[in-house]
């Protein structure tokens, strides 16, 4: 591969147009100068950072300093989708549910990714493994945080509905049967967006990554689409779990609407 | 003779204990300031709150039945009902529609009303055919929050010669209402709730 290395020059020259949007928002008068510099400043602090951190993973080849990444980066996944939702459970009933999810969605689709398609050796190859969770999580925290929003929302304003159902004898599955459906429904728009865009509206990152870094546009292409694949199942089980564990945690053992269990 | 429906030492965090025992064909209707637990009466009864006691129906405990078995006999009617398909006619079961739109005539409602759209009706016209959606269970007990609040006077009448159909029939009816004479009407037991406590009025 012939990648183009960047000289600290060069990236000099790109944060020219940052300065140019700081400027734009003083003359226009914006006050959004300080939050760009901010962000630009963090962009940079938190990727120079896990850089390093990466490096230094990859170039200790050690199982665990591969686990003990991928379990931070899925707690903080994890924790996004809890506190994203507009009404939340009380306690530690989001976080658990969203840990779960979370766990459940990465491994299965990673776990296929690298124990059948990529075959890294070894199967745990921080190179692939880490950079795989990434990629997948991305895909978990924005399906999960949608279709969690999307029940934990509708059950509060359809609560009239789901009770009377429940009060003429429904089971508390035919009454919430729509809205887990239209839960995981939104979920899945994202990757669904994704996929058709792909090629036409966007060149997906890592596709572009890899041509960027000299690697054959067709061989790039395989590499995304797999992914893609991956991230689809991703969204589809994150989607799926976050909606059915949070329906199973706001009913008990006699089918109660139990939104007494979401913080007011 | 076992009570229709035996309520006992049923109690929540939030109200009780209760204490009810209606025979077949008797009606409790209980009166009270708004917020005194009327309402959180009657979902405990249907079990729709977390609580604690006994409730029975014919001597079946109701913790021998599934919960959904427990309310199809004991269906609980919201002050302010509920709704979830656009419809009227979608919210009853295919097999029980005749029998609803009987019934919605006889509470003095149009056949196109019960074909119609839930969204063009008033609260008067929503109120009788959500008791409509529960009196087509053929249920042994009704829990009726403010069946007739939001109605005209013809239309009580109306909503009161089907429940005392129901009645004789050998239905037993808990019922809320601020309206003394509809409880003679009725041929009803008078209760109070006072701070979610019932009394025995009279």
């Amino acid at each position: 591969m012939t990648a183009i290395s960047l000289s600290p020059a060069d990236l000099a020259i790109g944060a020219s147009l940052v300065a140019f949007d700081a400027l734009l928002s003083v003359l226009l008068r914006l006050a959004l100068h300080r939050q760009v510099l901010w962000a630009a400043g963090r962009m940079v602090v938190q990727l120079v950072a896990v850089g390093y951190i990466l490096r230094a993973v990859f170039a200790l080849r050690h199982p665990a300093a591969t686990l003990l990444v991928v379990l931070v980066m899925s707690a903080i996944a994890a924790h996004e989708i809890a506190a994203r939702p507009e009404r939340r459970f009380k306690g530690w009933t989001g976080l658990g549910l969203s840990a779960g999810g979370v766990a459940i969605a990465t491994v299965v689709t990673v776990g296929l990714a690298l124990l059948t398609a990529i075959r890294p050796h070894p199967w745990y190859d921080p190179r692939y493994a880490i950079t795989l969770v990434g990629i997948v999580l991305g895909s978990v925290l924005n399906a999960g945080s949608l279709s969690l929003d999307t029940l934990l929302g509708g059950i509060t304003r359809e609560r009239g509905a789901i009770e009377a159902q429940l009060a003429l004898g429904a089971s508390f599955h035919q009454a919430t049967a729509r809205l887990l459906r239209e839960a995981i429904r939104r979920g899945l728009m994202p990757i669904i967006n994704q996929m058709s865009a792909a090629g036409l509206i966007t060149l997906p990152g890592i596709m572009t990554g890899q041509i960027l870094a000299g690697l054959d546009p067709l061989e790039a292409v395989k590499y995304q689409i797999l992914l893609m694949f991956l991230l689809a199942g991703a969204s589809g089980l994150s989607a799926l779990l976050m909606a059915y564990g949070a329906l199973r945690r706001l009913t008990d053992e006699r089918q109660r609407l139990r939104l007494d269990r979401l913080r007011e | 003779m076992t009570a229709r429906l035996a309520v006992e030492n049923l109690k929540s965090p939030l109200a009780g204990p209760f204490e009810l025992e209606l025979a077949p064909g008797e009606c409790a209707a209980i009166s009270g300031p708004s917020g005194a637990g009327k309402s959180l009466f009657l979902r405990m009864i249907a079990d729709l709150d977390p609580n604690t006691g006994e409730a029975a129906l014919d001597g079946t405990p109701r913790a021998a039945m599934a919960a959904p078995a427990w309310r199809r006999k004991a269906p609980y009617v919201a002050a302010e009902s509920g709704w979830w398909r656009d419809a009227v006619a979608e919210h009853v079961e295919a097999s029980a529609r005749e029998a609803g739109r009987d019934l919605a005539a006889q509470l003095g409602l149009a056949r196109e009303l019960f074909e119609g759209p839930v969204q063009r009706l008033s609260t008067g016209e929503r109120q009788r055919l959500a008791l409509v959606r529960a009196l087509v269970l053929e249920p042994p007990v009704l829990l009726l929050d403010e069946p007739t609040a939001p109605l005209d006077p013809d239309s009580i009448a109306k909503v009161e010669a089907v429940l005392a159909a129901r009645l004789k029939a050998g239905a037993a009816v808990v019922l809320v209402s601020h309206d003394p004479q509809q409880a003679r009407r009725l041929g009803a037991r008078p209760y109070e709730m006072r701070e979610r406590r019932l009394r025995p009025l009279g």
